[in-house]
């Protein structure tokens, strides 16, 4: 049986290999060198500097060897434990995690209305939001901190997350409305035809269409929240309240800094980014030519 | 807004089939949560820097506080050193970053956009940095400037510059390493906007180029570029503006320092609010800050026809 198959495969993949270099093109054809030579540098560029922290996170105290050897994880521990990282990770799971749903929420609400009706004030609203993209963000913390202390928000992790989305939420808005756009509207109208209402028409037929968008979206949402500093520096005057990136900057502000400890903090802040990252960055490439450049 | 939902008549013609359940609200209402965080988010603190960019308003000095008129901004254009000293490094810093992102990034994603073994591998490593923060990024290059631990004094042992200088303490310094900070984490992101656009150019075009004998550069310069405007227009505008605007990569990596020398104008802003508490100045500052960079939300939006005939 298998003896019999196996003939009838290779004949029918055969051909294939020779396609693709029949079909090269010049302009697919740069040197080999040219691709490897430049990327390697670059590459270098790149993760000399994650090799480094790397370093300071795993080699003992006091060491000056270029390789991390032996290993020790005391930096991680210390800094877990005695600097309340593990508090600090908490809120800033938290933060991102909040941010991610409530940017995704609005900006998906908002995003189905502009891609998908003629009202009065779209125009305007479109301008505003693209206007706000010009409004910095370090520059409104005063009064920002003002309407969260009359709300007595101050010190509560619901200020960062509402200060972060509404900074996320105009790209993600227009990013999602150009996801939208992509989805012919004849798919929704035919479910309606079909007896859907409007709500069920969209969770049925365009939210599926939409996920690669969605997770796109969410996650830059995430990674913003996660990342950003000055909000939760400002409108969080708790320690058990901060934030990673604030835990960071306390590391390095320090008298002397604890080098070993500031590199495991910074390993624990990157990892949860980087893996979030590796998954996206496709959906991130297509989520940009799709949304933003062409929108 | 309902109300003006109201009165407006819709003036776009029933040119979509309406499904029955659907009131004339639902856009509105739709919009509704954006808009409301933003008006109380964004549009309000706006308004009340320009209210308080009139006032002299400052918590610790009471007994000074009240109407100032265009006092402020007196101060600013005609006393104020380091307003000038500040816009002039915002300027120099933005052009620096954003036209080296834009060369290394342009490169980066024509370089990541071919086709070689290893790509996807290659692609996740050089744009992973994009995802690291600003205080992140700032944390690893203090490790590697570092005089005593740093790569310096691996390269000095090495023969290679001298031993025991911080780079980052040193005014001759520390403008080229902050830049070099910065494109770490900004060259990935502006590959990802220009290779995310590198996509959606047609093959056709470079086949056709190909029977005429078109040589690759030729091909870059007429077509590739041309196709690429658009998208480099709207990313080196907005990377301008978010270059101006951060303030979590120089606050944490030299404070503004050695001596002033790497102070932005949002980082003086942020000094003169947070730390001199002195919030009309700031606002002032900030009302400045805020026409310069509307007037490049204006070109921008010219040069990118955005919200004109779009759809």
């Amino acid at each position: 049986m298998i003896t019999e198959i196996a003939p009838a495969e290779d004949e029918r993949v055969a051909p294939e290999p020779a396609l693709p270099r029949k079909r090269r093109r010049a302009w697919d054809e740069v040197p080999r060198w040219q691709i490897y030579v430049p990327l390697s540098i670059y590459l270098l560029f790149t993760l000399i500097p994650f090799y480094w922290i790397l370093l300071f996170a795993l080699r003992p105290a006091g060491s000056t060897s270029l390789v991390p050897w032996p290993m020790t994880f005391e930096h991680f521990q210390k800094v877990w434990t005695e600097r309340s990282f593990g508090t600090y990770f908490t809120n800033s799971v938290y933060v991102g995690l909040a941010t991610l749903v409530l940017t995704t929420v609005v900006a998906l609400a908002g995003g189905y209305a502009l891609a998908r009706f003629d009202f009065r004030i779209k125009r305007g609203f479109m301008l505003a939001l693209l206007c706000s993209q010009f409004v910095p963000g370090a520059l409104l913390l005063v009064p920002l901190f003002q309407i969260f202390a009359k709300l007595s928000m101050i010190n509560s992790l619901a200020s960062v997350v509402i200060a972060e989305t509404v900074f996320q939420l105009p790209l993600s808005m227009i990013l999602i409305s150009g996801f939208i756009r992509n989805v012919p509207y004849s798919l929704e109208e035919a479910a309606w035809v079909d007896g859907c209402n409007r709500m069920t028409a969209f969770r049925i037929v365009v939210l599926p269409l939409l996920r690669p968008g969605l997770i796109a979206v969410g996650s830059f949402a995430f990674v913003h929240a996660w990342n950003h500093f000055l909000f939760a520096l400002m409108f969080l005057s708790d320690q058990s309240k901060q934030t990673i990136p604030v835990g960071l900057n306390t590391l390095m502000s320090a008298d002397s800094v604890d080098l070993g400890a500031l590199a495991a903090g910074g390993i624990i802040a990157a990892v949860p980014v980087v893996i979030v990252f590796a998954f996206i960055q496709k959906w991130l490439i297509t989520g940009f030519s799709a949304g933003a450049v062409k929108g | 807004m309902a109300q003006a939902a109201a009165v407006a008549e819709p003036p776009a013609p029933p040119r979509r089939r309406r499904a029955s359940a659907t009131p004339r609200r639902l856009p509105y209402l739709l919009i509704a949560p954006a808009a409301l965080l933003m008006l109380g988010f964004i549009a309000y603190p706006v308004l009340s820097v320009f209210y308080y960019s009139l006032q002299n308003y400052n918590p610790t000095k009471p007994w000074r506080n009240g109407f100032a008129g265009f006092g402020n901004f007196t101060q600013i254009f005609a006393h104020d050193p380091q307003f000038w000293d500040t816009l002039t490094f915002s300027a120099k810093w933005v052009v620096v970053e954003v036209g080296l992102q834009l060369l290394l990034g342009l490169a980066l994603a024509l370089i990541v956009n071919q086709t070689f073994v290893g790509r996807a591998l290659g692609r996740a490593l050089v744009f992973s940095p994009w995802a690291v923060s600003g205080v992140l990024t700032s944390a690893i290059w203090v490790l590697l400037y570092n005089s005593q631990t740093g790569i310096t004094r691996y390269l000095a042992d090495a023969g290679l510059g001298s031993y025991g200088t911080s780079w980052l303490s040193d005014t001759s310094t520390v403008f080229p390493a902050a830049v070099v900070a910065d494109l770490w984490r900004g060259v990935p992101f502006f590959a990802i906007l220009i290779l995310a656009d590198l996509q959606s150019v047609s093959k056709d075009l470079y086949e056709a180029a190909e029977v005429d004998g078109a040589s690759r550069i030729k091909q870059f310069w007429h077509i590739t570029l041309p196709h690429l405007k658009d998208a480099i227009v709207l990313s080196t505008l907005l990377r301008a503006v978010w270059e101006f605007n951060n303030v979590d990569l120089l606050y944490t990596l030299t404070g503004g320092g050695p001596a002033g020398e790497t102070t932005t104008l949002p980082l003086y802003i942020a000094n003169t609010s947070v730390d001199a508490h002195n919030f009309g100045y700031a606002s002032a500052l900030t009302t400045v800050a805020f026409v310069i960079l509307l007037f490049c939300s204006i070109v921008y939006l010219r040069l990118s026809k955005f919200g004109g005939e779009s759809k």
